[in-house]
């Protein structure tokens, strides 16, 4: 399902309102899933001087991960190997499976305003932090009065 | 990691926590557990073994930007929490856990007495 990530975008909020409610009455989900509960999780937040995006991406090799930005579409992709054992293997019994394997794709679309130099990522604890700041002509300033 | 028994200062345990996804795999000399917990540091991961129930716990820590505001949640609470009943033959005493990005993960070995082996029939 498609959601602003951010909150100036008042049509998109609107049509975000007419899509779940719709979804409420005729259960048809968009074809790639819902965009809740996929992997990673995306956490995203506005400061006034920039966006951060946190995807909860654990146990990856960070060298691995790629973070992509591309005219204002920012694209986390990578894969995570399974734990599991390989089926095959009669020695092991594996009683429970609910941890995400295999590639992973999750796409953001930033602000306009935000200058593509500026986009830092790192990962710690299994957390991918993006920065990204706004360009210097959109930063909130204070006009001195003459 | 040998402080299992260490209670790190555990939240109230009413308090809503996220469901830690887990994969649990049983080999014939014990289990070993897998978990996601993204964001928790060392320092904030509580593993706990009472009686028979294994309990993980931990909080989540975020290096955020001042003012940030949130327009987006995927995550929405900041710990994690899952208990397990162990059964009889799983050794309490000897588990180990190590955190490595985000991802826990636990081994129980069986008891010495409920370890597999090979009985040797002797022919008389």
């Amino acid at each position: 399902m498609y959601r602003s990530l951010f909150p100036r975008d008042l049509f998109a909020e609107l049509d975000r309102l007419q899509r779940d409610l719709s979804g409420v009455f005729e259960y048809s989900p968009a074809i790639r899933g819902l965009g809740r509960g996929g992997y990673p999780a995306l956490n995203v937040g506005t400061t006034p001087t920039g966006v951060e995006v946190f995807a909860f991406a654990p146990g990856i090799d960070p060298a691995s991960i790629e973070v992509n930005l591309d005219r204002g579409v920012l694209t986390i992709a990578g894969e995570r190997k399974a734990a599991t054992p390989a089926a095959s293997d009669e020695k092991t019994t594996l009683h429970l499976n609910e941890r995400f394997a295999g590639r992973f794709r999750r796409v953001v679309s930033m602000p306009d305003d935000i200058d593509p130099a500026s986009v830092q990522a790192n990962y710690r604890d299994g957390v991918l932090r993006v920065r990204a700041e706004r360009k210097a002509a959109a930063q909130p300033r204070r006009i001195e009065v003459q | 990691m040998n402080d299992i028994t260490r209670t790190a200062e555990a939240p109230a345990r009413t308090e809503p926590a996220l469901l830690p996804p887990v994969d649990v795999i049983e080999d014939s000399s014990g289990i070993t557990l897998y978990a996601d917990m993204p964001g928790v540091p060392r320092e904030k991961l509580g593993l706990r073994v009472e009686g028979d129930q294994l309990t993980l716990e931990g909080e989540i820590e975020l290096a955020t930007a001042e003012g940030l505001q949130s327009t987006h949640a995927e995550l929405t609470l900041p710990r994690y929490r899952r208990a397990f009943t162990l059964s009889k033959e799983l050794d309490p005493s000897k588990v180990s856990a190590e955190l490595s990005h985000g991802v826990l993960r636990v081994r129980i070995p069986k008891m010495e007495h409920a370890q597999p082996r090979r009985i040797e029939i002797s022919v008389g």
